[in-house]
């Protein structure tokens, strides 16, 4: 008998139900191994290290119907997704909802497991390549899948609108307890942003790696506090297929076009001030402007006040060099960007969830400007960054409308036409991110500002940049490339595209078989 | 005009239309890839068509690959893949 019983707590008030101590190890949980040992101390768990993802799948209880989860930092190249995709099946286990950050050419194989109903449903920002064409092909039967943005992604996790059961996390090194990062190991991806949201908000999270690290593991990108296994693998990721090296330097003379214009509509804009902020996608347009930016800088001796992104290596030289103070990464798109965020302490890590989730007050909210492509633009200003012009799936939501509605000057850069296909249209074949938060359409044929910013129109145009309307770009285009046969979809809905806020925005039907 | 031999014209390059031409007796014979077939397939053979009327060629075998060519780049590489295929070095172009 201890020091204290239910007699003394009773009369203590806010006490009465308390937990009486019993004995060191009583309430171990997690911490216990199971031992034989009279010593106490060989009970304690010291490491999480499990010997193979069948084992690991046991000691999960992962069940039919449930839910596991995978961050798309490998990109092209990963390897964890189909490996645990493959276990899962050969177990015999059904109906799994994969929610991944997003799925890419290295998913494709997930189809054979849609048709052997391991899978059953999809939840993610993207799907490509043969998975994406089987999508709308309606290969998901009765679930559509769920595209989300990467903001939105987050929202959906932190606030239980997708509840992982399992978090099967592949990371470039993790020492025995899954202090895990992405800047070291022998596939190196950078940032983990989306990987940190399954780890913090996962029932059950999982780290596999194919590089196990001296305890203590540093950085921590995902910590041991949210991790329950780790597995050690042969290969998480194909280094060929996660990093390209230096993203390429832009030199078509249509993109470099678009990219001074754009930072034209910067300058002009009333916001590039010292201490501005921007994010650029990864288009060549898009990537280009970082050069004229710099130029810029450089000419008005200003200096950016922080990068968001999605980061590539002209932003991290602009770092390196003292043009921009701080860089927020959620996702590093080449090797120097993985580089960069290892060496320098003004490249920051941050969560999908920080980055861009409406549910909290996210990065995206200081953002000055957004300079982001896309697939289709319509006449109100509507962007379709997901499905083709064919009706196929074949991109992803990403941070698109995340940033364009943030950011307090959203710029869309893109070609009119691209090969016979018009850019600008009358109605996207996919809606993703609503007109009313793009502010300019910067084409190789003029710029177009959405008739709500006047204040922009009266910048712009005293500027002297010229300006065109909506319906005159639409006009050029169709003189153009004429006027094609529409597509045409079966009734039935492959797609569910929410907005970044949880509601529903539009759906992709399936695209009709000939 | 009578076409004598296989002739090519146009590239695979994107925006561009690949035409191989053949001589034929049995009328206008067209097999067409496109990377925008969906959009533009009729409207490319249309065009096809119109070019072999409009240079009087009433036999032959077009295999075109398209790469998102516009009208007038279709209509340019048909008329050289003409003339080459009826050896006729006698141009009007139009």
């Amino acid at each position: 008998m201890g020091r204290v019983d239910k007699n003394l707590l009773k009369n203590i008030k806010g006490f009465e139900n308390k937990k009486i101590y019993d004995k060191p190890y009583t309430y171990l949980g997690k911490n216990e191994v199971k031992s034989k040992s009279s010593n106490l101390k060989d009970h304690v768990k010291r490491s999480k290290i499990v010997d193979s993802i069948e084992e690991v799948i046991k000691k999960t209880g992962l069940k039919d119907g449930m839910t596991i989860s995978f961050g798309h930092h490998f990109r092209n190249g990963d390897k964890t997704l189909m490996l645990v995709v493959e276990v899962i099946s050969k177990m015999g286990i059904k109906n799994i909802r994969i929610a991944s950050s997003s799925l890419t050419s290295g998913h494709d194989g997930l189809v054979e497991y849609i048709k052997d109903g391991t899978v059953n449903r999809l939840e993610t920002s993207g799907i490509r390549t043969k998975l994406a064409k089987a999508v709308s092909e309606g290969i998901m039967g009765e679930h559509p899948v769920v595209i989300r943005s990467h903001g939105g992604r987050a929202r959906a996790i932190a606030s239980g609108d997708l509840k992982i059961d399992v978090a099967f996390l592949g990371v470039p090194s993790s020492d025995c307890m899954g202090n895990a990062n992405g800047v070291n190991g022998k596939a190196p991806c950078g940032a983990l942003g989306y990987a940190m949201v399954d780890a913090q908000y996962a029932d059950q999270v999982v780290i596999l790696t194919d590089c196990l690290a001296e305890y203590p593991n540093y950085p921590q990108s995902i910590n041991q506090t949210q991790v329950d296994y780790v597995v050690v693998v042969e290969e998480v990721g194909d280094p060929k297929g996660i990093m390209t090296g230096a993203t390429r330097a832009v030199s078509n003379p249509k993109e470099l076009l678009l990219a001074k214009s754009v930072v034209e509509v910067m300058k002009a804009s009333g916001y590039f001030v010292d201490g501005f902020s921007m994010q650029t996608g990864s288009g060549g347009a898009a990537l280009a402007v970082n050069k004229f930016i710099k130029d810029e800088l450089i000419k008005q001796d200003i200096k950016l006040g922080f990068a968001l992104g999605g980061l590539t290596s002209p932003m991290c030289a602009m770092l390196e060099e003292g043009y921009v103070a701080k860089i927020l990464d959620t996702q590093s798109f080449d090797q120097v960007a993985g580089e960069s965020l290892k060496a320098n302490e003004n490249h920051i890590e941050i969560s999908a969830e920080y980055y861009a989730s409406i549910g909290t007050s996210s990065a995206v909210n200081k953002l000055d400007f957004v300079i982001l492509s896309a697939l289709e633009i319509d006449t109100d200003f509507n962007v379709n960054v997901i499905s083709g012009s064919d009706g196929i799936i074949r991109a992803a939501s990403g941070g698109h409308s995340d940033t364009a509605a943030m950011a307090k000057v959203s710029i869309i850069v893109a070609p009119l036409t691209r090969g016979r296909i018009a850019t600008i249209i009358d109605k996207v074949t996919t809606l993703v991110t609503p007109g009313e938060t793009i502010d300019v359409v910067v084409t190789d044929y003029g710029t177009i500002v959405n008739p709500n910013r006047t204040d922009l129109i009266e910048k712009l145009t005293k500027s002297g940049i010229k300006l065109i309307t909506m319906k005159k770009a639409r006009e050029i285009a169709t003189k153009l490339v004429g006027i094609p046969t529409p597509i045409e979809f079966d009734d039935q809905i492959v797609a569910i595209v929410e907005y970044r806020d949880g509601t529903v925005i539009d759906v992709i039907k399936k695209t009709k078989t000939k | 005009m009578e076409l004598k031999i296989t002739a090519t014209a146009g590239t695979l390059e994107s925006s561009d239309i690949q035409i191989i031409l053949e001589p034929s007796d049995g009328g206008i014979e067209i097999e067409l890839e496109s990377t925008v077939k969906a959009q533009f397939g009729e409207q490319i053979e249309k065009v096809i068509k119109g070019t072999l009327r409009s240079m009087d060629v009433r036999d032959a075998k077009v295999t075109a690959n398209d790469k998102g060519a516009i009208d007038p780049v279709i209509i340019s590489r048909m008329q050289t893949a003409i003339y080459r295929s009826a050896q006729n070095t006698n141009y009007k172009w139009v």
